[in-house]
């Protein structure tokens, strides 16, 4: 059993193990589950990311308002990404999920329906630039549902009660703590990339056009993804995130009680409320809030 | 750590939003399992960002698609208005003010074939959890994540004891109990969490129990 993330650390140092192992064990004790059955839920689950990561690459979705329609497929096939091919996979591939949940199709939430494509694409990306295996892509996720629980339990992951920071942006924090996972860095390094993913993002609001989990939800999965990618990165370089991931969670948390209703999940303030989103509302509504079903 | 990692990683869901759709899902799904009959007319009074952005989430598909038993991971979530038409189910939506509930809140009241009615209030919490928050006006707090049992009996003395019995004797062991009374020697209301599935011939003994007046299970 842990409780944050100094916690986990811990235990995984002082018992010399892998902190997959750490929150492998807890989940058993939690569930009475054998390692077997966590494994196959896990995997279950990591099957359902896969589907919907690369379901709309190829097959653009249609959705009310048709906002993101063919962004997956319009990343997948450009050619000369600045960024390289495994950044704009990994963004191609947030997008195919944002696609695939603003559609009302499968995705398993992570922690949200409305962060589904972040850390889908971290682990698939990553997974394959590293040649991982099955089993190590579930380990990581496995770590990553052990920082998206001590985040739950210690801040919010609710759009409405904390804005992007706490979706997008837990998803972001989770992903890093998998990439590092899966590159084999320390359980320190986890945590530094999970204290610099969140402060990377802090402060984010939630401002979706129409109400609708589309824009600039999608843009904000992939970006998030990248930032999960390169919070990793820095933290496997050896840099120390000096404020603890725990007190960065807590951080979070006083911020999105902070942010004013408009910038959590109502629509009602950031670029919801701009001229250009107005016109999007009206054009789907008929009148200004409320979509046609 | 109280929380498993397949709250964070999942629910496996339909889209768009964990709180605004795969909860209003299970919160619909769970309350009609409480008002436990059948029933041909629901309202759903939307509450917060419920009412403010649910449209563009399908909150209202979702919370129709739970009244009618269909679960989180069921694609004809998108077809909840037809399937309601089909089995002659009528519904109705509307804005509600909710007082000391979360920000994505619903009333349910159901319009039984009876001609009673069942009023459950509660919220989506946020990534797919939920918290049913009132039952016909008696304060409640029902996550069902674990196996749950909603009793309502009469306030009197030994009715817990009798009802705890059944339980021990069928194995059963209590991971939490809440009561609640609106007054004293009335209906009060007790919400068991239990660390076992309750098997139905169990249901049906606490059903038959001196004083009980209803049992209802969500599992």
């Amino acid at each position: 059993m842990y409780s944050s993330i100094q916690d986990l650390v811990g235990q995984a140092n002082s018992r010399q193990l892998p902190l997959s192992q750490v929150i492998l064990e807890s989940e058993m004790a939690l569930t009475e589950k054998s390692e077997q059955e966590v494994y196959t839920l896990l995997e279950r689950h990591y099957d359902v990311m896969v589907s919907s990561a690369k379901k709309a690459l190829t097959q653009p979705q249609q959705m009310i308002g048709g906002l993101i329609t063919g962004m997956a497929a319009k990343q997948y096939g450009y050619e000369t990404p600045l960024a390289g091919k495994y950044l704009n996979d990994v963004m191609a591939m947030a997008l195919s999920s944002s696609e695939v949940n603003a559609s009302m199709g499968l995705v398993c939430a992570a922690p949200t329906g409305g962060a589904s494509g972040v850390l889908p694409a971290v682990l698939l990306g990553t997974a394959g630039k590293l040649q991982s295996t099955k089993r190590q892509a579930l380990d990581a996720l496995l770590v990553a549902a052990g920082v998206g629980a001590v985040i739950t339990k210690d801040a919010t992951v609710s759009g409405a009660e904390g804005g992007c920071q706490a979706e997008c942006g837990a998803a972001a924090a989770m992903g890093a703590a998998a990439v590092v996972t899966l590159a084999g860095g320390t359980p320190e390094a986890c945590a530094n990339a999970v204290a610099i993913a969140l402060m990377n993002c802090m402060g984010l609001v939630c401002d979706p056009v129409a109400g609708m989990v589309q824009l600039p939800c999608a843009f904000r999965n992939a970006s998030q993804a990248v930032n999960a990618i390169i919070s990793a990165d820095m933290a496997l370089a050896g840099q120390r995130s000096v404020i603890p991931a725990d007190e960065v969670i807590e951080a979070l948390f006083r911020v999105g009680k902070m942010l004013p209703e408009a910038l959590r999940e109502t629509a009602l303030g950031g670029i919801a409320v701009s001229k250009t989103a107005k016109q999007i509302t009206e054009g789907l509504t008929g009148d200004a809030g409320t979509i046609q079903i | 750590m109280n929380l498993s990692i397949f709250d964070v990683i999942g629910p496996i869901m339909i889209g768009p939003s964990s709180s605004h759709t795969a909860g209003a899902v299970k919160l619909a799904r769970v309350s009609a399992l409480i008002a436990g009959k059948p029933f041909k007319h629901v309202e759903f009074g939307l509450h917060g960002s419920f009412a403010k952005t649910g449209k563009g989430h399908g909150t209202h598909l979702a919370l129709l698609a739970g009244v009618l038993g269909i679960t989180e991971e069921d694609e004809r979530i998108k077809h909840s208005l037809d399937i309601a038409k089909a089995r002659g189910i009528t519904y109705t939506f509307r804005e509600v003010e909710l007082d000391d509930v979360h920000e994505n809140a619903a009333m349910i009241t159901f319009t039984h074939d009876d001609n009673t009615s069942t009023q459950i209030t509660g919220c989506s919490v946020g990534g797919g959890r939920i918290l049913i928050t009132n039952i016909n006006g008696v304060d409640v707090e029902v996550s069902a994540e674990q196996p749950t049992m909603i009793i309502q009996q009469l306030d009197k003395p030994g009715v817990i004891a009798r009802i705890s019995r059944v339980l021990a004797e069928n194995s059963i062991n209590i991971g939490l109990m809440r009561f609640s009374r609106v007054a004293k020697r009335d209906v009060a209301t007790s919400v068991l969490e239990t660390d076992q599935k309750i098997p139905p011939e169990v249901v049906q003994r606490l059903a038959t129990l001196d004083d009980v007046l209803l049992v209802r299970v969500i599992q």
